[in-house]
């Protein structure tokens, strides 16, 4: 196998030329003074209180995401063309929810199959022929971006639900501004501060038809869901208010919120609650997070949900392959970003070559998210091999399988001093009247030597995303 | 406002004056503890914390006999009590993540400083010699939460709310201290006004800081009348039950809600009898049976407050 690409370094001599100034800063900066800062931006997220809640072992605690110091520098080329392919995918996708639940063009010509739209748990049926206002279903969508080989994008995954990290992507900035000012005096830096104003412009862009000045609310599961530093700091950057499912409550089928001065109208929710959980008379009866006869409401175009009930069936590991195919289909042009190969091991010929060649594969769950239930081949012992072949074979329709990418690195602090790890970037692409996004996204590094799982479930750190200006 | 988010502001800010009162109270009765004379009872000023804040029976289950040691531990920092110290930074921190939007950035983080820093203490406990610094950091975090609010907080009803469970905390405070004092250290009503024991009165001065007050006021010995007086009627004195109740008051006429009819009646009430009352007319009453109303028409405004604000029962 090749070595990774390395984002910093051209070879063992050389520097890349975005990463001169920084390079140059680092090496003349002493060494006390970066552990100090770096402590001190420990410190600072600490207070600040920018933590995760854990899952499984040690639930209940609020860890935090370990930071790195060392940003992941983007030219500005290189973003420019990433993000008209990021604006591509994402209007083919909207494209996509859109038609599938109205008139199926797609799978009327032939180009998906339907059964693997119309029999899958994701699909809606209760979105049939629901119109939303701009035909908008991922109103924020969470690309999930690699770089490997020689340095081209691959699109691992899109995020079509609720993708979390975005307050980590504008947490990260402030923190290096903070620490290291002068940094951001040697090169131009994109700004990403206005995301919350983006957001919020679009989610007011998407309110129901007549209504002149939408009230926007931020809908959580609660503060024990992982993800509520985020539901509250995006809630509060807005300056709108973050509700739980027990602060709203459907009358005549409009949402209300309850207030000191009784009941004020809701026009648009920013659900961070998946589909599931969103109103127990139409889905999961047991859930207590949602809000009753919230989604006849929805139904009957009285309130907009973002992002739509729905869209699990375009970012499904299993319809991930399909998109190149959605952006020639509602776009008329070549998918600008690529995807990695895919084998759906539903099918006899790719589960044949995919057990051939196990240790070489990255398997994942169809439904799989949080880098929970995957098989990494090159760093599997043969007896966890062995296992999970086992489990593919008694459900192979549940697992997609893709070659094992050499995802490229970036200097990172670890232990025994600045060494390469492995990244991966998300931005986020938002979705209202326009197709917008601000420059950056969140930077994923997995702080393991070697291993190629950023997740921060699973021990991943994060770093400052830079897109350069011109 | 959300009224979620007025119910957790109201408690944010009556969890942490809660803790303060309680280490002022600690820090007054651990002072008093080391000017006893070996003839008195050393106890007996333990156990009286433990009365105000009715917690004597609990405490009881778990320690038994009342020992300054476990008293302080009890009432700083166990988990297992739902009024010590540790608890109410707790919840002053739990409440404000859960409505971080609707409070400054400052006020969250002051907050969950205090409560990343009584982690630490709590795990490493508090040495003997450190006890009075301790209660010093306890009440100058709650100063900091305080004037944080005051110096950052844009004047609409979060900041109402959360002055309203300061003030009403701290006349239930107030009211219970003084009532402990004259009902369970004096406990014959003979005693009441008599022969005073200087240090016992000073102290009671002490923990509400008004002792440099009462000087200023009153210009003459410490006597209980006067005191009850200092501590129920007068308005200038911060921590009094008018200048509470003043307060209160004045929240919920700004925050003036639709169904707010009965609160602003019971609220106005209270307030004119203490702005209107005299120290003679409670004296001849009972301080004990005056006071216990008092309390219990506290209580009741938190009560309606609950009912009018945070859990109104249409909808």
């Amino acid at each position: 196998m090749h070595l990774p690409y390395d984002e910093m370094h051209l070879d063992a001599a050389s520097l890349r030329s975005h990463y001169r100034p920084f390079a140059e800063w680092l090496e003349s900066t002493a060494p006390e003074v970066i552990a100090r800062k770096r402590e001190e931006a420990d410190l600072a997220f600490h207070r600040v209180g920018i933590t995760f809640a854990v899952y499984g072992e040690d639930a209940g605690k609020e860890r935090l995401i370990p930071f790195d110091i060392v940003p992941r520098i983007i030219p500005s080329d290189e973003w420019a063309r990433m993000a008209v392919g990021l604006k591509q995918r994402v209007k083919a996708l909207n494209a996509f929810l859109h038609d599938i639940y109205h008139d199926q063009e797609i799978l009327k010509a032939g180009r998906i199959p339907p059964r693997q739209v119309l029999d899958n748990a994701l699909f809606r049926k209760e979105m049939v022929g629901v119109d939303l206002p701009g035909q908008v279903y991922a109103h924020i969508a969470g690309i999930d971006l690699v770089r490997a080989g020689a340095g081209d994008y691959y699109v691992l995954e899109d995020n079509l639900r609720t993708p979390s990290g975005v307050s980590y992507m504008l947490e990260n900035r402030r923190m290096m501004m903070r620490l290291f000012p002068e940094l951001f005096s040697r090169q131009a830096i994109a700004p990403v501060e206005h995301y919350p104003d983006l957001l919020l412009d679009n989610l007011r862009a998407v309110a129901p038809a007549g209504i002149v000045d939408p009230t926007v609310v931020v809908l959580t599961p609660g503060q024990f869901n992982s993800a509520y530093f985020e539901h509250a700091f995006l809630a509060q950057q807005m300056g709108i208010e973050l509700v739980e499912g027990s602060d709203l409550f459907v009358a005549d089928d409009v949402v209300y919120m309850r207030t000191t001065h009784g009941r004020k109208r809701v026009d648009v929710i920013y659900r961070r609650l998946d589909d599931d959980f969103l109103d127990p008379q139409a889905f999961r009866a047991d859930s207590v997070l949602g809000v009753p006869g919230l989604f006849d409401a929805y139904r009957r175009g009285q309130v907009t949900l973002a992002n739509a009930v729905g869209t699990g069936i375009a970012d499904d590991k299993a319809m991930y392959m399909h998109v190149p195919e959605m952006i020639r289909f509602y776009c008329g042009e070549e998918p600008i970003l690529s995807n990695v190969p895919t084998w759906a091991l539903g099918k006899p010929d790719d589960l044949k070559y995919v057990l051939a060649h196990l240790p070489e594969m990255v398997v994942k769950e169809v439904h799989g998210s949080g880098g929970y239930g995957m098989l990494v081949g090159p760093a599997a012992s043969r007896e966890e091999i062995r296992l999970f072949r086992d489990k593919i074979a008694a459900n192979p329709a549940n697992y997609i399988a893709q070659p094992t990418l050499s995802l490229s690195t970036c200097p990172t602090f670890v232990a025994s001093g600045v060494a390469p790890r492995h990244i991966d970037l998300r931005p986020f692409v938002l979705s209202g009247k326009d197709i917008t996004l601000v420059p950056g996204g969140l930077t994923r590094v997995a702080l393991k030597e070697g291993s190629l799982v950023v997740n921060s479930s699973q021990g991943g750190g994060t770093k400052d995303t830079w897109v350069l200006e011109q | 406002m959300l009224s979620s988010t007025a119910d957790h502001l109201f408690w944010m800010a009556r969890s942490m004056e809660r803790a303060e009162n309680t280490a002022r109270m600690l820090d007054v009765t651990y002072r008093m503890s080391l000017l006893k004379q070996a003839t008195q009872e050393p106890a007996q000023e333990w156990s009286a914390m433990l009365n105000i804040s009715g917690l004597h029976y609990e405490y009881s289950q778990q320690h038994g006999e009342v020992s300054a040691d476990d008293v302080i531990h009890f009432m700083a920092l166990d988990e297992t009590n739902p009024s010590s110290i540790v608890n109410s930074l707790q919840l002053a921190r739990e409440n404000a993540r859960t409505v971080r939007g609707s409070v400054t950035s400052e006020m969250w983080e002051a907050l969950n400083s205090t409560w990343i820093e009584i982690n630490s203490i709590r795990s490493g406990g508090v040495a003997p010699d450190g006890i009075a610094g301790f209660f010093e950091w306890v009440k100058e975090r709650s100063h900091l939460f305080r004037g944080i609010t005051y110096g950052t907080l844009l004047r609409d009803d979060a900041f109402r709310f959360l002055r309203l469970g300061t003030f009403l905390e701290r006349a239930d405070n107030t009211a219970r201290i003084l009532d402990v004092k004259y009902h369970i250290l004096l406990p014959s009503l003979q005693d009441v006004g008599g022969a005073a024991d200087y240090y016992q009165w000073g102290a009671l001065l002490r923990s509400v800081s008004a002792f440099e007050t009462y000087r200023k006021v009153y210009r003459d010995v410490i006597t209980p009348r006067r005191v009850a007086e200092l501590l129920i009627l007068r308005a200038d004195m911060p921590r009094s039950l008018h200048a509470s109740l003043q307060e209160v008051n004045q929240q919920l006429r700004e925050i003036n809600g639709e169904r707010a009819g009965e609160l602003l009646r019971q609220s106005g009430l209270l307030y004119s009898e203490l702005r209107y009352g005299r120290i003679e007319d409670i004296i001849a009453q009972g301080l004990h049976e005056y006071l216990t109303r008092c309390l219990s028409r506290i209580y009741g405004l938190g009560d309606l407050v609950n009912s009018t604000y945070f859990w109104p029962a249409e909808d």
